[in-house]
């Protein structure tokens, strides 16, 4: 499939998670990055300034509210979107996320590939 | 309240919670009752005896006022230890649930990428198997959704944020995502509001949750003939009524005071339907009467059932115009 010249963060710590998304992300002629943890995620976001940032919030090293509230604080990145991915069901964490700055919060076991790459293309409005 | 009291830390439930008998708040107050009852009647002997010197009087009450709070305070700690094995056990049951929704997440975007082709060409009996997998993925992320549901609620936990929704779009909502479900087994789903007034304040995923297990119900329970459901909207004036009235099988009479329990599933399902969990009717019901409705059935072997229920209507909702077709 041709290239869209859109670059995606992935950062996730659940390999065959981050393989699938690769994959379908891929497939669709994204670019993609991804990270392990979140200290590397903050900094692929500062070097690589992707357009959006799919963010997992259980991680190694920093988790996802230390990641999102670092993006938002720094210039480089605050105006990226994020998209939080995580199986937490919460609502004083789905609450803090939004209040954190997230764009939505998706809960990875409620929904199919198709579902979070239409939320990612809606958030990108293509 | 000494009956409700009674029921919370009934003996029974001490031994559930390994307190032993000095440490069971129920038989610590029944020894601090016979202990003040033994201390006014010590008290009255030694009066009357005309041991009554300032000395003894402040001696006894003293003496009694220090057994009692000994005793009040081992109360406190029995009740501080039954509340923190309540917490512990949702917070195991909270915890448990996003540690299984990690490896299932993982099971089902795997098979949706297989199932894409994306990555390759698969056979029609290939599809077939990655299907069943998708299928029983499914079956337990709803299995451990249920479950994580029913712990928020026996802890008093459940999420019920309320907004303002229009329980006739919520209710066409549904009918539409059931409808080949429906066509599949034969039953036509008819709505028939009887009302313009459609506004509740109620939290919409909940609400929907209910309708849909109704429906879903009423779609499985119809057996072998041509199904008919029909959904029922009408406003009582301080409360709406909704109701999925089905001619279906009918619920046995053993089964009727077992309906809305944990894990209950009917037996007259057909064996080629969908197993689903059995807490779908306990969580709706405690979703309604956490909000003050009502929830219930009627039934009758062989002719059908309907499972209805009742909400407060939205008194301060604003009128926005809602169309019924």
């Amino acid at each position: 499939m041709a290239k869209n010249n859109k670059k995606i963060l992935v950062v996730e710590d659940e390999a065959t998670l981050q393989k699938a998304l690769n994959d379908v992300l891929v497939g669709e002629g994204f670019d993609v990055v991804s990270a392990l943890d979140g200290e590397k995620g903050f900094q692929l976001a500062k070097e690589e300034k992707p357009d959006i940032i799919l963010l997992d919030i259980i991680l190694p090293k920093m988790d996802g509210f230390e990641v999102l509230t670092n993006l938002k604080a720094t210039e480089e990145t605050k105006e990226i979107p994020v998209i939080i991915l995580t199986n937490l069901s919460d609502l004083e964490n789905i609450q803090k996320a939004l209040d954190l700055g997230a764009n939505t919060y998706l809960v990875k076991a409620d929904f199919h590939l198709d579902d979070v790459l239409k939320k990612v293309k809606a958030t990108l409005k293509m | 309240m000494i009956g409700g009291f009674k029921n919370t830390f009934g003996f029974q439930n001490c031994k559930e919670y390994n307190l032993g008998l000095w440490q069971c708040p129920t038989f610590l107050f029944v020894v601090m009752g016979i202990v003040n009852m033994c201390a006014m009647v010590g008290v009255y002997i030694l009066v009357s005896n005309n041991y009554n010197s300032p000395e003894i009087m402040v001696g006894s009450v003293s003496g009694v006022s220090m057994l009692i709070f000994i005793l009040g305070s081992s109360v406190i700690t029995g009740v501080e230890q039954i509340a923190k094995a309540n917490y512990a056990k949702s917070e195991f049951v909270s915890i448990a649930s996003h540690q299984l929704k990690a490896p299932l997440s993982g099971m089902r975007w795997a098979t949706d990428v297989l199932l894409s082709k994306k990555v390759g060409e698969i056979t029609g009996k290939q599809e077939e198997y990655l299907k069943d997998i998708q299928e029983n993925t499914s079956r337990m992320i709803r299995l451990v959704n249920d479950l994580l549901d029913v712990s928020r609620i026996d802890s008093g936990r459940m999420n019920m944020k309320t907004e303002q929704v229009s329980l006739c779009e919520i209710i066409e909502g549904v009918i539409r995502e059931l409808g080949s479900f429906a066509l599949a087994n034969n039953v036509q789903i008819i709505f028939k509001p009887m009302s313009k007034a459609c506004l509740i304040n109620t939290n919409p995923v909940r609400i929907k949750m209910v309708i849909q297990n109704f429906i879903d119900n009423a779609i499985k329970y119809t057996g072998n003939k041509r199904g008919v459901v029909e959904i029922i909207l009408r406003n009582e004036g301080k409360q709406i009524y909704c109701a999925v009235k089905d001619n279906g099988i009918g619920i046995p009479a053993e089964e009727r005071k077992h309906i809305f329990d944990k894990f209950f599933r009917g037996s007259g399902i057909a064996k080629t339907q969908t197993i689903g969990t059995g807490l779908g009717l306990y969580i709706a019901k405690a979703a309604i009467e956490s909000s003050g409705g009502k929830i219930g059935f009627d039934t009758k072997d062989g002719k059908g059932t309907t499972f209805w229920f009742t909400y407060p209507v939205c008194a301060k909702c604003e009128d926005i115009k809602n169309s019924i077709k």
